[in-house]
């Protein structure tokens, strides 16, 4: 698992302010990490999650926008599994307090736990992961708001599937990486939006270029998280 | 500096009674694929009247709508029962990953939000909601909408350009990734009550088949829509 913190520039001056003996008690506050961790339990019958992207941040970060087109990163993960490039724009952003990539696949009905910190009081979570059977779907949180959540509170979501609009869902095995197929392809050929996912069709219900099958298929939400805030 | 002292003393008024009369901003979302909402109706309206209720009958105007896109008729109910509405604010179609955004004003004890669009192509599927009650803190709140089946017409996926109510068939798909010649999925309709809509089936036969839809492109999960409200 890989953290970078970063410290905003405010929190600097905050932390230097509390060097030169200025500390009037709320700077205590302003300087001290907050940590969650961030259980992901797999709620699919047979989607696999490829490793999660898993984002702390303040307001102004998202990792992708529903109606808007993926970014380049978001469709490297969405297709081949690979987080690392979204992790690492996010580790750019200047909103962003910490990151995390999970271990591995989260197999169905298991999960794993993550741990995240960083500066400042008013935190959102992010993450994604691909759903490696599929084309392009992914799960995904959008900035949930973690600001009000006290020490040792905790918080569920339930995360959507959604289709990240860059690859026709042919359902192809030579396209679908759980069925080592391809992974990334720059090419976008589908709606390039990101929406809700259709869903799986699998090859028993008529879809003819389809190596999936009903075992495959999954309805929202795919996932639970549990985000807990342990200091 | 007038203008703005003004403007000021209005929000302060409109404030100082948050539950009653409100100023909305609202922003609807497509998530689905490739299904179009056609053009969509939202009412604000006491906690009585609805457009819809699950697990009831269809109106005849909720029929309209939903099998053949016509909101007149639901307008002119709620309009009747003292409702605010905003019609068409997309201006016709709601494409597949669009968004429309507007501002409504809501009177005294219009405190909840009902919505309304048919989806294109279905038979008599839409999008919707009925009675939120609309938060009165000033803020902006996120919801997600599901697809309901208006339970008056048969699923028989068959593009005929049957958009009058009992007339069976699809009206057309905007977005014309639809076949031609199915024989027809069912012709019946088993759930005659407004219920969850079990989505369009499909296949990938474009010049046969039982429907005329594309089952790659056609099928959604739900939500299909997100709706912002922020209250002003």
């Amino acid at each position: 698992m890989k953290h970078s913190i970063k410290l905003s520039a405010a929190a600097l001056v905050v932390a230097s302010l509390a060097l030169q003996g200025c500390n009037d008690g709320d700077d205590d506050m302003a300087a001290t990490p907050q940590a969650f961790t961030v259980e992901i339990t797999n709620l699919t019958h047979h989607q696999p999650f490829a490793p999660t992207a898993v984002i702390l941040h303040e307001a102004g970060y998202h990792s992708y926008q529903l109606g808007s087109m993926a970014s380049d990163a978001l469709e490297q993960l969405a297709e081949s599994g690979d987080n690392s490039e979204l992790l690492s724009m996010a580790q750019a952003n200047e909103h962003v307090n910490d990151t995390a990539s999970g271990q591995g696949l989260i197999a169905p009905g298991n999960s794993e736990t993550i741990q995240m910190q960083g500066l400042g009081g008013d935190h959102r979570l992010s993450l994604s992961a691909m759903l490696v059977n599929s084309n392009d779907g992914f799960l995904g949180i959008d900035a949930a708001h973690l600001g009000e959540l006290g020490v040792n509170d905790s918080l569920v979501l339930y995360a959507q599937a959604f289709d990240a609009g860059t690859e026709m869902n042919d359902e192809d095995a030579a396209h679908v990486p759980g069925q080592s197929g391809e992974g990334y392809n720059s090419e976008r050929n589908d709606r390039d939006f990101i929406g809700v996912h259709p869903g799986v069709v699998g090859m028993e219900d008529g879809l003819t270029s389809s190596a999936l099958d009903q075992s495959h298929r999954f309805d929202n939400p795919v996932a639970k998280i549990v985000v807990r805030r342990t200091q | 500096m007038n203008k703005t002292l003004s403007t000021l003393a209005i929000l302060a008024a409109l404030n100082a009674s948050p539950a009653l009369a409100q100023d909305l901003s609202v922003k609807i979302t497509n998530l689905t694929n490739a299904i179009y909402f056609t053009p969509v109706l939202v009412a604000a309206h006491d906690d009585s009247a609805h457009l819809f209720m699950e697990g009831a009958t269809a109106s005849s105007n909720l029929q309209a709508m939903a099998e053949g896109g016509d909101i007149s008729g639901l307008s002119t109910d709620i309009q009747a029962l003292a409702g605010n509405v905003i019609e068409n604010p997309a201006a016709g179609l709601l494409a597949p990953g669009d968004q429309t955004s507007f501002t409504m004003m809501t009177n005294d004890g219009n405190t909840h939000l009902s919505l309304t669009a048919m989806m294109l192509p279905t038979n008599d599927g839409f999008v919707g909601v009925d009675s939120l009650m609309l938060p009165t803190q000033a803020g902006t709140y996120t919801y997600y909408l599901n697809a309901y089946d208006a339970g008056t017409e048969a699923n028989n996926e068959v593009i005929n350009g049957g958009g009058a109510p009992g007339t069976l068939g699809i009206p057309v798909d905007p977005g014309a990734h639809s076949g031609t010649g199915a024989t027809g999925l069912t012709s019946t309709e088993a759930n005659t009550m407004i219920h969850i809509h079990r989505g369009n089936q499909g296949d990938s036969d474009t010049t046969g088949g039982s429907s005329d839809l594309n089952n790659s492109v056609h099928r959604w999960l739900n939500p299909v829509a997100q709706l912002i409200i922020t209250v002003n």
